[in-house]
């Protein structure tokens, strides 16, 4: 029951060796000389690559991908891996304690512009985001994930501790394993995203540190915080996940991915000149590749060369992808070959625009607004947009939100072409105050060339006082909402799984030709509850204090007072009277 | 309790109520104008300060220069303004767009209910222009609004031009935490209720709007920039809104920090600030911004662009340059300067604007008047109904009856029913008869609403007298006792709500209603007290009004000119009401003057 309306077109988890006979025989052949050779000993190799893409913005895309692959296995009974070459031992440690099957975290700062930049590489949502798969041998999810992200929190300097199970969701369809292995069982998922998560130079240091060369050599010396944070948009991640070893798949190893992505203004920064060059960017050049690597190398993406841009120094090198639907041109700089730094011994990309960009019309689409007015209730819209001319296509849109926005379920609507679309499949757990966000899952047909509109009301909680944060009028944030699809893909996808291929079109596996996986995260809300003026406590103090006072006073008194009747003193005689007939033990006189 | 109360102490005290219940009622009402008068007298007010700390300490340095570029620009828009006979969309939308904003526009479209004769306008079709600069590395969840309405004529054009120079110049900072979004806006409030309406996706007035394509997060904050001059002689802050919202006082302080740090005259109510408050000039110039303000907030109308912006709990405030015949002139630099310092405070914001307060009263831009100084006034008017109500005859009426079998409450009940019947004839008969009106009178649609409004009113004051004789024949002692003291009680729980949301309209309207509806009995000389009642109606107020702001503005009408204002000001009210949602005039129809007629009717019980 766990998959109800057959996400198999979704379904990712599909092992990405293809084998046939020919490949078989080839296996055989490449084996015996990994076993002859000594490198192979070691079963481990790094890979670096940077990725630079003009934008139809006029603004430029460098995404960065360093990928570790480790030919061991962490999670085996018995066997403790205690030597480590190039795979970071903080991050190996964390995937043995805590049985992690699947770890994908990312922190970004800024908003990825679709309508602009057309799609990332790897989408990620403002502020943290982590989700991690554990094995199914764990018994206690929610202990492991608690102290997890207390670990990731201190390796990468974040305020990850402060996902907890009010904000972690286990979406029933949405994340997909993407490495090795068949799970389906949703229970061993878990989803958090911290839209507050402000992302520095604290979080770029120790990122840094988990590459085996550093930032001492290689394209790393590129990642000065000075620019990279000087920047419209900028995101690091760190995905770990089990791969085939090679093309057939017949053992396991561990892949770790780190990426960094980064958008930079050529508006701001070129004061009106459009161009640029690596220096300008990174404020360094590259003199060598690092020495740990088996391969370096940096692409640039010329399709739109030259009506669009020069670059200079040209290579010969040129390499086909197809990327996101698009098949791509790009000029390869291998940074392992002496030829590529040339005689000034460093190599110092330059580009430089000529045309003027439009806004592109990405086919997928989404964004998010909460609308209404007053502090009572509001309604949250999520539009997504298709703008393929010909295809619908069915994407899933997973929304998690917080408690204290009261989803009002039952005015849940979808529209398209103002005619009701219904979602084919729909997964709601509603929320429990203080201990579970809603979580909304949704598999909508979104019809050609068209906008698809979500709604659903909301009512805003009161929250205790102390809940609140300590800047309550700044309002509360609703994580981004996530849309995955399978895009109708206008070239065919290459489906072959080739080493040699850049690692850039190589992350998300391809199952079929004719589309390709996106993801989409919408901008994150900014919700005002209704907030007490935080002064009032002083009054509220001071009026319970004197309704108390005045109150309790009154009725204390009414209540302890004793009654009596006043009554004349006895005459001197009689008192002395009686206190002889007290002595005696005789009634006395009155 | 009444052991610490001393019974016979207390007996005391309500003797002593009942038999000097006139002559505390008059003090108090004396005191509560007083008071009200004395709030403008520097002494007894308090002086501005920034609260909010995240704009307090840290003056930002204002670099922008392009006053120049922005002037030659007025006139090219200007020009392009002309070839398309309004607003030169796309001119704007290329304009922006060279400037590195994404550029959005949303048309509109309204049909007013009536012609509206002081801006000629019925069926409005418009176009607002907005363009948002992403601030770098923000996730789209805060903006902040700079609005500049593209007029008709001459007008505003360097308001336009200077916003688009500010773009250019804002475009190249890297320092933004929140997006800003630039707005030019067609046929003024209309405009900017289309495009907060479509940016809120709400649709409170019935406005036809194409929705919007790009949207930016949470509006923080506004500004609305007026400006029909190259260069000018001050600056003028406005600040009330929609029904006599106001935006939060620290916006009115970063203001006045900023034309003090450049050294910009600035204004409030277009009054000066003077510094002799010991001498009697001093106090009357104090006390006039300060009643200018009241009456302002009291018509519950929106006085710029900003006023609308204050629904959707946005702090805003317009800005609007004045061309007088000073010799100390102001260039566009500076004025750039003063927005580009005030934007730059406002981005640095962490929380919304709410350490300060939001109801209050500024007699000059460096002094304000607190809800808890200024309430005092409209409390000891409000508390002669309560006084009244306590009077013993009313006192001992009212616990007959509560008595079920009692007729008291049904004499009371029919007129209260008529008048208020008659509110609801008041508040829906002239928009809804205007057709028949015009065909049956050579009247224009707009004068056909108005006028219908005032014959209903008039007719109101002949209706109700009799009801009660028909119902239970002679009107007994008992009766009027009743109506008054349920009169007194409504009048003093509307007066209050109002007081509470909008001081200036709860104290016009008490000022006028209570002495009258305190002392009115049936055996009062009719004729006498009739012409009294009429003249502190409701209506009467709002032609008082009128003369006393054209008085206060120094352009003083004739009486003839002051009618014609008042039928305006009329076709206004209803007109905000329908376009803007304004509740000044659904107030005084439903609300008021039914109260008023019920008193009406007891000067006529027999």
């Amino acid at each position: 029951d766990s998959d109800p309306v057959g996400f198999d077109s979704l379904d990712l988890n599909e092992r990405r060796g293809r084998s046939t006979d020919a490949e078989l025989d080839r296996r055989d052949g490449t084996r015996t000389s990994e076993a002859l050779t000594p490198a192979a000993a070691a079963r481990d190799e790094f890979q670096e690559e940077l990725v630079i893409r003009p934008l139809h913005s006029g603004d430029i895309y460098a995404s960065f991908q360093f990928r570790t692959l480790w030919d061991t296995d962490f999670l085996q009974e018995g066997q403790k891996v205690s030597h480590y070459r190039l795979f970071p031992k903080s991050l190996g440690q964390v995937l043995s304690k805590f049985s992690v099957r699947e770890l994908h975290i990312s922190f970004t700062q800024g908003f990825w512009r679709t309508m602009q930049w057309g799609q990332p590489f790897i989408p990620s949502p403002p502020g943290a985001e982590l989700w991690v798969w554990f094995h199914d041998t764990v018994s206690d999810v929610d202990g492991n994930w608690k102290e997890l992200t207390n670990v990731l929190s201190g390796i990468f300097c974040a305020s990850l501790n402060f996902i907890d199970l009010t904000n972690t969701v286990q979406p029933s369809a949405s994340f997909k394993p993407l490495g090795l292995g068949n799970a389906t069982d949703h229970r061993f998922l878990r989803y958090a995203t911290l839209p507050r998560e402000i992302v520095c130079t604290e979080n770029l240091t120790p990122w840094k540190k988990l590459l085996p060369c550093g930032s001492k050599a290689g394209l790393a010396v590129l990642l000065k915080s000075e620019k990279l944070f000087h920047s419209s948009f900028h995101s690091q991640a760190v995905h770990i996940r089990p791969v085939c070893q090679d093309e057939q798949c017949t053992s396991k190893a561990w892949e770790l991915r780190q990426t960094l992505n980064v958008v930079f203004d050529l508006y701001t920064a070129g004061q009106g000149k459009k161009e640029w060059s690596l220096f300008k960017m990174f404020s360094r050049t590259l003199t060598e590749a690092c020495p740990l690597a088996t391969s370096s190398k940096v692409y640039v993406d010329i399709t739109d060369n030259p009506e669009l841009f020069e670059l200079s120094p040209a290579t010969p090198l040129l390499s086909q992808a197809v990327v996101l639907g698009d098949r791509r041109t790009y000029s390869v700089f291998d940074l392992t070959r002496a030829e590529t730094f040339g005689q000034l011994r460093s190599l110092n990309l330059l580009l430089r625009w000529k045309g003027d960009g439009e806004m592109l019309r990405p086919l997928l689409h989404a964004e998010r607004y909460v609308a209404g007015f007053g502090l009572q209730t509001g309604e949250i819209h999520t539009v997504i947009y298709n703008n393929h001319p010909y295809r619908a296509f069915p994407v899933l849109l997973m929304d998690s939100v917080p408690w204290y926005l009261q989803l009002y379920i039952h005015t849940l609507t979808v529209t398209s072409k103002s005619r009701d679309n219904k979602p084919s499949y729909i997964h709601y757990q509603p929320a429990k105050d203080r201990h579970r966000p809603h979580l909304l899952e949704m598999l909508i047909q979104l019809p050609p060339h068209s906008m698809t509109e979500v709604t659903v009301q909301f009512e805003r909680a009161l929250l205790k006082w102390t809940e609140y944060t300590p800047d309550p009028n700044h309002g509360f944030y609703v994580g981004s909402s996530v849309v995955s699809a399978l895009v109708p893909s206008m070239v065919a996808m290459n489906t072959n799984f080739t080493q040699d291929q850049p690692l850039f079109s190589s992350f998300v596996p391809v199952k079929e030709e004719s589309s390709y996986f996106v993801r989409v995260y919408t901008e994150p809300l900014l919700v005002n509850l209704p907030t007490p003026d935080f002064s009032m406590p002083y009054n509220v103090i001071c009026l319970t204090c004197t309704v108390v006072a005045v109150g309790y006073g009154s009725f204390y008194n009414l209540l302890t007072r004793t009654f009596q009747v006043d009554e004349p003193s006895l005459p001197l005689a009689k008192r002395l009277a009686n206190l002889i007939r007290r002595i005696r033990g005789v009634p006395l006189l009155t | 309790m009444g052991l610490l109360s001393d019974p016979s102490r207390r007996k005391v005290l309500t003797g002593l109520l009942t038999r000097l219940n006139t002559p505390i009622c008059i003090v108090c009402y004396l005191a509560g104008i007083v008071w009200f008068m004395g709030l403008a007298f520097e002494p007894f007010t308090l002086r501005t300060y920034m609260s909010e700390n995240a704009m307090g300490s840290t003056m930002v340095e204002e670099r922008f220069s392009s006053g120049e570029r922005a002037l030659s620009l007025a006139k090219e828009f200007d020009a392009h303004k002309r070839k398309a006979g309004g607003m030169p969309v796309e001119w704007l939308v290329k304009a922006m767009q060279s400037r590195g904003l994404e550029v959005f526009t949303q048309s509109f479209s309204r049909k007013l209910p009536f012609p509206d004769e002081n801006k000629e306008r019925y069926m409005v079709r418009g176009t607002n222009v907005y363009g948002i600069l992403r601030a770098p590395r923000a996730p789209r969840t805060e903006a902040l609004v700079i609005t500049a309405p593209c007029s008709p004529g001459n007008t505003n054009n360097q308001a336009v031009a200077l916003l688009l120079a500010l773009a250019q110049y804002f475009r190249n900072q890297i320092y933004w935490a929140k997006d800003i979004i630039f707005l030019v806006n067609e046929h003024d409030l209309i405009g900017t209720q289309a495009w907060l309406e479509g940016y809120h996706h709400t649709n409170i007035t019935g406005m036809e709007y194409s929705p919007l394509q790009g949207r930016a997060g949470s509006i923080q904050a506004a500004l609305s920039l007026e400006l029909s001059s190259d260069v000018i002689t001050s600056l003028d802050l406005v600040l009330e809104g929609l029904n006599g919202q106001l935006p939060n006082l620290d916006l009115a302080n970063l203001f006045y920090a900023f034309c003090q740090k450049l050294g910009v005259l600035c204004t409030i109510q277009g009054k000066l600030q003077r510094n002799d408050w010991d001498t009697a000039e001093g106090y009357t110039h104090a006390a006039q911004t300060m009643m200018l303000m009241v009456l302002k907030q009291a018509c519950g109308r929106s006085w710029g662009d900003h006023g609308l912006f204050l629904r959707y709990h946005i702090e805003a405030a317009s800005v609007r340059g004045i061309n007088s015949f000073r010799h100390y002139k102001t260039d566009a630099t500076t004025i750039g300067r003063l927005l580009e310092g005030m934007v730059r405070k406002l981005n640095n914001l962490l929380e919304r604007l709410h350490q300060s307060y939001f109801f209050y009263l500024l007699p000059s831009l460096s002094r304000f008047v607190s809800i808890g100084y200024y309430m005092p006034a409209f409390g000891l008017l409000a508390v002669i109904l309560l006084l009244r109500v306590s009077f013993p005859g009313l006192c001992h009426c009212f616990s007959v009856s509560l008595q079920p079998s009692s007729p008291g409450v049904l004499t009371v009940l029919t007129p209260v029913v008529i008048s208020h019947l008659t509110g609801v004839a008041l508040y829906l008969l002239p928009v809804h008869l205007q057709e028949m009106a015009v065909e049956h009178f050579p009247v224009s649609e707009t004068e056909a609403v108005v006028l219908t409004a005032i014959a209903i009113y008039t007719a109101g004051l002949a209706l109700p007298h009799n009801t009660q004789r028909l119902l239970s024949g002679e009107g007994t002692e008992q009766g009027w006792k009743v109506l008054k003291l349920t009169a007194l009680l409504y009048l003093a729980v509307l007066l209050g709500c109002t007081a509470l949301i909008n001081f200036s309209l709860g104290f016009i309207l008490a000022v006028t209603l209570v002495p009258i509806t305190a002392s009115i009995t049936p055996h009062m000389p009719k004729a006498l007290y009739a012409l009294v009642m009429v003249l502190l109606s409701p209506a009467f107020t709002i032609l008082y009004c009128v003369f006393i702001y054209q008085e206060l503005i120094e352009a003083p009408v004739s009486v003839s000119e002051g009618w014609m204002l008042f039928l305006s000001v009329i076709s206004q009210g209803i007109l905000d009401h329908a376009l803007y949602g304004s509740l000044v005039y659904p107030l005084l129809a439903l609300f008021i003057y039914p109260c008023w007629l019920m008193f009406w009717n007891i000067l006529f019980w027999n």
